[in-house]
């Protein structure tokens, strides 16, 4: 469990040959997202309008502008509901009741200090380096005082996590998120964010884990952590929705052109670090 | 000359005296910051140090949301907006109709929450309007044991002496956005007196589930 925070030499020489190896691959992918990029830049993005102006809008969205793949995505959404239902669900759910809380704090912790060392990277390339040094101030405390990540004092001490990706970097610049696409077990994204996503694969710290074998039990853990921590919120999906799948892609594309918004413009969000509980 | 200047006087002094009442009663007025942090601070201290809440009682819990949530939010004005260009096509018995379902299913979804209150603190972030801007929105964040802040805004209009919530933002999703292209898709397909059936549907399922929740209690 050393690969990230290790001396540089060893480090050089994993990620020389991890380079190597994956170069081919990675060329193939850099051409494939530059292609869907250049697609998702034409089209059209799904910028919120301000519901608050418009009482008789002329809006029409009748669920067809801004979600052209509509047909595709509600049998993706089905599908992904179904294996969510059946397998996912029922796993997170039996995780969340019968693992002890410290560890499931742990595990998500863990993959989160990860991210965040992804997300430091994303916070450069949007060019807001006060936004990266924080996360960076993020992996340093918990990977030192946190015990390798598993503990967030971070938060604690007043510095919340940021989760930047690549598509929200994308974003930042101007490309527009294109139309609404349901993807197979990923579930919710955009033109762009899915054409961001080998960056994000290849930003994953802990996709470099060997032996192979735990790599592969970490990923099913985090995956079933994830599930776990969204429980109530798609209970909270399953109760409002009229049409769930509407619901979710609205709520969905509002969400991720806000997360472009704090990326734009950081210091919009901030939060004050000696703010007072309430 | 005395008779325009003083004309001059009496519409000078008038004048002063408007914006002093007006400036008084501005002054008078918590601004809207304030008025959120009270009625959230209110409604989650209750949540959390309310054993009943916390254990699922479903009566309690819609007692708490009526006393509490209620009387601040402006259902008609969140109905009209989520449904959008039907509203001013739909008669004034199917508007009725309809605010009260929206509420309702509104009321049923969210009471939910409050049973998952425990250890959230709420930080607010300055407001970006004049004090004297009738239609504010108050940023909020909520941090938690787990799981990355989540954003909470409200946009709250003017009402009488107070405040009055119509919007709400989670996540950057903004509610009225959310359920609007559901009504209007619901409302093309079976108009607008299908969309209040389907929402009727909805909310007696509900309702059902909660009273038997609450017998359980």
């Amino acid at each position: 469990m050393n690969v990230f925070i290790t001396s540089p030499a060893a480090n050089a020489v994993t990620t020389d040959t991890m380079a190597h190896r994956r170069s081919g691959r990675y060329q193939a992918m850099l051409l494939a997202s530059a292609g869907l990029l250049l697609l998702g830049g034409c089209a059209s993005s799904g910028a919120p309008r301000e519901a608050a102006q418009e009482v008789s809008s002329q809006d029409g969205r009748s669920g067809v502008k801004g979600d052209p793949l509509e047909g595709y995505n509600r049998a993706i959404y089905s599908f992904n509901d179904t294996v969510d239902r059946y397998a996912l669900k029922p796993v997170a759910s039996a995780y969340r009741d019968y693992t002890p809380s410290f560890f499931q704090t742990a595990v998500g912790n863990f993959f989160g200090n990860l991210r965040d060392l992804y997300s430091a990277m994303n916070g450069i390339l949007q060019g807001n380096g006060e936004g990266a040094g924080l996360d960076v101030a993020r992996v340093a405390l918990n990977s030192s005082f946190g015990l390798l990540g598993l503990l967030d004092i971070a938060t604690e001490a007043g510095i919340p996590r940021q989760n930047r990706d690549f598509g929200q970097t994308l974003g930042r610049y101007g490309v527009g998120a294109g139309p609404y696409i349901v993807l197979p077990l990923l579930g919710p994204s955009t033109l762009r964010d899915t054409a961001a996503l080998p960056v994000d694969f290849y930003g994953d710290a802990w996709s470099y884990m060997d032996p192979v074998y735990i790599r592969n039990i970490g990923t099913g853990v985090r995956i079933v952590d994830k599930r776990a921590a969204l429980l109530n919120a798609t209970g909270l999906v399953e109760d409002a929705a009229l049409d769930k799948y509407a619901f979710t892609r609205d709520a969905y594309m509002q969400y991720r052109a806000s997360q472009i918004e704090q990326a734009r413009h950081p210091e919009d969000f901030q939060l004050d670090p000696r703010a007072q509980a309430q | 000359m005395m008779h325009r200047f003083m004309r001059k006087m009496v519409l000078g002094l008038s004048g002063l005296a408007l914006v002093g009442a007006m400036a008084g009663t501005v002054q008078a007025a918590e601004p809207a910051d304030v008025f959120i942090k009270r009625i959230s601070s209110d409604v989650l201290d209750t949540a959390r140090d309310n054993t009943r809440v916390k254990a699922g009682d479903t009566s309690v819990i819609l007692n708490l949301v009526e006393q509490k949530i209620i009387p601040y939010v402006d259902f008609q004005r969140m109905t009209a907006l989520a449904a959008g260009r039907f509203w001013r096509q739909a008669t004034p018995e199917q508007q009725a109709a309809l605010i009260a379902e929206f509420r309702s299913l509104l009321i049923y979804t969210y009471s939910g929450a409050l049973t998952k209150v425990a250890d959230q603190r709420v930080t607010f972030q300055p407001l970006r309007t004049e004090p004297t801007d009738g239609d504010v929105e108050v940023r909020s964040m909520v941090t938690q044991s787990r799981g990355q802040p989540i954003q909470l805004n409200y946009r709250v209009e003017k009402s009488g002496d107070g405040w009055k919530v119509y919007d709400v933002n989670i996540f950057g999703a903004w509610l009225v956005e959310s359920y609007k292209n559901t009504f209007s898709s619901e409302i093309t397909k079976n108009g607008m007196d299908g969309l209040i059936k389907t929402l009727q549907a909805k909310n007696k399922e509900r309702a059902a589930a909660f009273s038997t929740s609450a017998a359980k209690n």
